[in-house]
């Protein structure tokens, strides 16, 4: 009971700042709302036994990635008056947004019985524990090519940057 | 409803609460004060109150009283919504990153053991991380939406400094991870023990990882030699230049908690945290009745001693006003003090109603009481360190910063991590 009140807290908090990263007038209030909207969806993450998740989801994507963001931003210095004018691509907004209702519901209606789902995991799946054995045993070699693509992409970034030095 | 649960849960809140802004006084009073000594003058000691001076200790609180009162300006083009909530953010953030951290070992009231940490996430560490990196915004958004190139600029670098040494703090944190197996901050201070050599500090990893978590420490909490982002000197105030009164003391006991929430990271991670040097928690509960007695009664005699001394310094006449009294002042608060703890040390267990040291829950929360004093005493040690260090070292500039955390610090940290490794199989054999 007092988890629903939670889901529904933080799932209205997540759908309302999505929505004004995407219609909002000004480009650091749009990064600041994406910032709220990953928090709660971290929020949900917790409600749903995926700690690790969650914190990494935070500490990784809030608190790095969008710091990124807002730093460009201010870098940038833009503004309001930087944003595309209002009442252009009305039509493909409008597609957008009927794609977007239709990739909900079939996610709604993929998974909206997970029991099955969660018999076969068992309790306290996402735990800092069960993800680092899982991840260093079972997914290493994932693991690894993920390293080594994310390297790939810092070395990209500083050829890209001396190129220009 | 557990109900019970939810109260406990409460009571920790308001301990952590408790225990982290009684800190902020004394420090605003030991930062000025300590200022003053090491450059040898006095420092503030004219704030009194009815005459009684008290060296300078009400002076944190005319400065609280004199922000309160200010006229609190708001600039006409600043953006006012990310304005008024920056410092918002940031308190918030320093206060919720001390959740994780232990004040005390487990304590057992009304039938169930309770921990003395706010929240016992499993992710531990990982979680003190994740708040510290959105510390980042409120000083950010404060130097942009204050819509002045100071301002900015100090926001600016503030941010970029606060990223680059999260990292160095990361790494140092992850060698601890290695040496004790556990993310968890109560496991960590409960696998430490209380017996010196066992500290974090004592082994090779432990000792570089912890010179690398002191360095990063500064730079989080933009303290010198890492303060460029207020820099006085250069960008006047930096990123807090245009709040005035209330907003301003909120970025002002913000670097102050902040300063606290890193010693106690810092003693929690590598000096045992809250243990009593060579007292384990199972030594004082069993032999609960024997060191209250010692340890209060030994305060008993030590307070009582130092306020017959401040009695015989009472020289009337000395300066013909109010201030003459202060020896009797102090005097009698030592004596009052003296008297509470020979009463906490022997009257439970003697007056009936309140049950003696040998009943477990009464143990524990001595136990509880002597941990959090020591936690209390190693934070007070470090964020000393802090203020020495301020008022001892210049200033970095903005290179050698950047150049210091990326290509010196981030080496030796990953160097660090493979020691540590390396160290952890060696040992487990």
């Amino acid at each position: 009971m007092f988890e629903q009140i939670l889901f529904y807290f933080f799932a209205i908090v997540a759908v309302i700042s999505a929505v004004n990263v995407v219609a909002g007038k000004n480009p650091i209030a749009c990064a600041i709302s994406l910032i709220v909207t990953l928090g709660a969806l971290a929020g949900v993450f917790v409600l749903q036994d995926a700690h690790f998740v969650a914190t990494i989801q935070v500490l990784v994507y809030a608190g790095a990635i969008m710091v990124l963001f807002v730093f460009v931003i201010m870098l940038l210095n833009l503004g309001p008056e930087d944003l595309d004018k209002e009442g252009r691509f009305t039509r493909l907004k409008g597609v957008g947004v009927l794609f977007a209702m239709a990739g909900a519901a079939l996610l709604i209606w993929n998974f909206a019985d997970y029991s099955a789902a969660m018999a076969r995991i068992g309790p306290g799946y996402g735990g800092l524990e069960q993800i680092s054995g899982k991840l260093f045993t079972e997914y290493i070699i994932p693991f690894e090519a993920i390293s080594v693509l994310l390297m790939a992409a810092v070395v990209g970034a500083v050829v890209i940057a001396k190129r220009e030095l | 409803m557990d109900y019970t649960g939810l109260i406990i849960v409460a009571v920790r809140c308001v301990i952590m609460l408790v225990f982290l802004l009684s800190f902020i006084p004394v420090l605003i009073w030991a930062e000025r004060r300590g200022a003053g000594f090491i450059q040898d003058r006095p420092g503030p000691n004219r704030a009194d109150v009815f005459g009684v001076r008290l060296a300078g200790l009400i002076q944190p609180i005319a400065d609280v009283v004199k922000l309160l009162f200010k006229e609190d300006v708001t600039p006409r083009n600043v953006f006012r919504p990310f304005y008024k909530i920056a410092p918002a953010i940031t308190m918030t953030v320093a206060l919720v990153t001390f959740v994780v951290v232990p004040l005390a070992d487990v304590v057992h009231v009304a039938g169930r053991d309770v921990s003395v940490q706010v929240s016992d996430l499993d992710t531990g560490l990982l979680y003190l991380f994740a708040v510290s990196s959105l510390g980042v915004y409120g000083i950010m958004l404060a130097g942009w939406s204050a819509n002045n190139k100071y301002a900015l600029m100090g926001g600016l670098r503030s941010s970029a400094q606060m990223i680059s040494y999260e990292i160095a703090m990361g790494l140092a944190a992850g060698v601890m991870f290695l040496l004790f197996g556990t993310a968890q901050l109560d496991d960590m201070v409960r696998a430490q023990g209380a017996n010196p050599l066992g500290w974090g500090v004592v082994s090779i990893p432990g000792l570089i990882a912890f010179v690398m978590f002191l360095v990063a420490s500064f730079a989080e909490t933009n303290r010198t030699p890492f303060d460029l982002p207020e820099g006085e000197s250069e960008l006047v105030a930096g990123y807090h230049i245009e709040y005035s009164a209330f907003k301003f003391a909120m970025f002002f006991m913000a670097e102050y908690v902040n300063m606290v929430v890193a010693s106690g990271l810092l003693v929690t991670l590598f000096f045992g945290g809250y243990q009593v040097p060579f007292l384990p928690t199972e030594t004082i509960v069993q032999h609960a009745p024997l060191i209250a007695k010692v340890v209060f009664g030994g305060a008993a005699l030590v307070l009582a001693g130092l306020g017959v001394f401040a009695f015989t310094r009472y020289r009337p006449g000395k300066y013909g006003d109010n201030r003459d009294r202060e020896p009797l002042v102090v005097g009698v608060l030592l004596l009052v003090l003296a008297v509470g703890a020979a009463g906490v040390g022997f009257l439970p267990g003697v007056i009936p109603g309140i049950p003696g040291y040998e009943h477990r829950t009464v143990a524990t929360l001595l136990a509880a009481a002597l941990q959090i004093g020591t936690f209390a005493g190693k934070i007070a040690l470090f964020t000393w360190l802090f203020i020495w260090v301020r008022w001892t070292l210049p200033r970095f500039r903005y290179d050698q910063l950047m150049r210091l955390g990326w290509t010196y610090l981030f080496p030796i940290g990953i160097f660090n991590l493979v020691l540590a490794g390396v160290w952890v199989l060696a040992s487990s054999g």
